[in-house]
């Protein structure tokens, strides 16, 4: 079996398990599921910036919960419906990307990460002492769940999982089509050498503008479905511990290969889940995860399989 | 014409003059040779010239227009290409894919999202040329980062080919060249277009003199010697600092 048919027998695989996981599962792990699904779509959406175009952003966070609150504040007070509320989230989501990319490519490495980080620290400070708009520190709790005028609720957890399934798998396909293309392969050439690609007549600033906005409007879209999924919106999600999450999410399975994220987020999902049955000290758990990653596995659970794929094929 | 002009070009690195109120002109199709010590402002000259650094004073035309201000994409969109003294490929991506990125900069839907990179038939028709060309085609699937420093020189030189530019930096291209790499290289540097204006860095002395049609030399960051080969060979001042005085 080569390796094509390999990955399309995964593939399908997959793809079944996805589609049975409410027959597989009870509710409870339906719900978990859903989250694992909303997390992978935020932490594939941070790996075009890190993983493809080399950007290490520290403020992702800002982008996934500044959807949340636009889409639960017009759900809420406006009674806007998912088909405005959704697109708003997202549409607020690009517009606060654009603002603070064009504040942060003016720096480059850690310069760049530490504006990413101060830049979301401030929309933290803004969700959090704005009580009459936001609610401050108690968030905004009872947004409803979306409602398609269907014949199933959205308030159950089943119909909600096929909902938000559908929606990162169309976001998945749009982030895959995206570095598969003209653009995607010049995001690779600045993460390997700016100075290369200046060089060759490639205006970069503006890859890394497009870039940053694109990774904001897919942070936006797992925003809009994780408050729909919570039905509740805090200043936590805003808050830097999120960004540095999903940031592990991104290193942990593997930057610059979309599937690495995307598992390394269920994975820390599942695995808050686990720990916090235990302590709440989650925060303590993942900074432990987090060096033991960074001394044994730089290049993340996908970066692992590939040089045991290597060391295999060297052996025979 | 003249493709190249510079006119009292300096640049300071704080304290230091790296260049200094250098002025000279290259024309259209030139091979123009840089030679001087280390420290001279060879590598420094290029960075200007190709937007790297901005100069602190002075002047830079390309064919005609000021380029002074212009960013360094800018300067490669008008034709303008160069190579790196350190090799600067895009390690982690096959030789082909640093291919294909170099042809995609002055191809239509560089930008393009809803294009996918494996259908730019084009491209992967012109990488396939080239690389056959120069007897590359073996190395096409690995990674820059992994084939042999004299291929990766290669390499680099291919990318500025690429672009089909007007006028070409290369910034010593045979530094740690076997022999016989030597030997390629030249070869691949007299195939080019005789229209082409070249401006070399290059410290082997017998391949460079050879190439060359007038060769500067630098010394301190100032232009102290601007001529055709012999009469550089001859001038006492080049002889004494950087020939070694017989």
């Amino acid at each position: 079996m080569n390796r094509q048919q390999q990955l399309a027998i995964a593939g399908i695989a997959g793809a079944a398990v996805l589609l049975a996981m409410p027959w597989l599962f009870g509710s409870y792990y339906l719900g978990l599921a859903t989250k694992m699904i909303i997390f992978a779509l935020f932490a594939m959406s941070l790996d075009l910036l890190i993983g493809y175009t080399g950007l290490a952003s520290l403020g992702h966070a800002a982008y996934f919960g500044v959807a949340s609150y636009a889409t639960g504040l017009l759900a809420l007070r406006l009674g806007w419906g998912v088909g405005w509320a959704l697109p708003a989230g997202v549409l607020v989501a690009g517009l606060t990307a654009a603002l603070f990319g064009l504040l942060a490519l003016r720096a480059r490495g850690s310069y760049f990460l530490m504006i990413t980080l101060a830049l979301s620290q401030v929309l933290w400070g803004i969700a959090f002492g704005w009580r009459s708009l936001t609610g401050g520190d108690d968030g905004l709790p009872e947004v409803p769940r979306p409602d398609l005028g269907l014949p199933w609720s959205f308030a159950d957890n089943t119909p909600f999982y096929y909902f938000t399934l559908a929606v990162a798998v169309v976001s998945t396909w749009l982030l895959m089509r995206v570095v598969a293309s003209p653009f995607g392969q010049s995001l690779r050439g600045i993460r390997e050498s700016e100075t290369r690609m200046l060089a060759l007549g490639y205006d970069t600033w503006r890859y890394k503008f497009a870039a940053f906005v694109l990774a904001g409007l897919f942070a936006g879209v797992a925003g809009v479905l994780y408050v729909y999924y919570n039905r509740f919106v805090s200043p936590d999600y805003i808050h830097v511990a999120r960004s540095a999450e999903v940031l592990l999410m991104v290193i942990l399975g593997g930057a610059g290969s979309l599937f690495g994220p995307a598992l390394g987020a269920a994975l820390i999902v599942l695995f808050e889940n686990i720990v916090s049955g235990y302590t709440e000290r989650w925060l303590l758990v993942l900074g432990v995860v987090y060096v033991l990653v960074t001394l044994f596995a730089p290049d993340g659970i996908t970066g692992v399989v590939r040089r045991l794929r290597q060391r295999k094929a060297g052996q025979t | 014409m003249s493709a190249l002009v510079i006119e009292g070009l300096s640049r300071n690195f704080g304290g230091l003059r790296a260049l200094s109120n250098v002025s000279f002109s290259v024309e259209a199709g030139e091979r123009r040779l840089i030679i001087g010590p280390n420290g001279a402002g060879k590598t420094t000259l290029f960075n200007l010239l190709s937007g790297v650094f901005k100069a602190s004073s002075g002047r830079i035309s390309l064919f005609g227009r000021d380029v002074t201000g212009l960013s360094m994409h800018e300067r490669a969109r008008m034709g303008l290409a160069r190579t790196f003294q350190i090799t600067n490929l895009f390690p982690r991506l096959s030789v082909m894919d640093n291919l294909l990125i170099a042809l995609q900069a002055g191809a239509p839907g560089a930008f393009s999202l809803t294009r996918r990179m494996r259908d730019q038939t084009v491209l992967h028709a012109q990488a396939d040329a080239l690389l056959n060309q120069w007897g590359l085609a073996s190395i096409a699937m690995r990674a820059a980062r992994e084939i042999s420093y004299g291929e990766q020189r290669q390499v680099d030189l291919i990318l500025a080919m690429a672009m089909q530019p007007r006028v070409l930096l290369l910034d010593e291209p045979m530094a740690g060249l076997s022999a016989a790499e030597v030997v390629r290289v030249t070869g691949m540097i007299r195939s080019l277009p005789r229209e082409m204006t070249i401006l070399l860095i290059e410290h082997d002395m017998d391949v460079a003199f050879e190439l060359a049609d007038r060769i500067a030399v630098l010394h301190q960051g100032c232009l102290i010697a601007e001529g055709d080969g012999p009469t550089i060979r001859a001038h006492p001042q080049v002889s004494e600092i950087y020939l070694g005085v017989e």
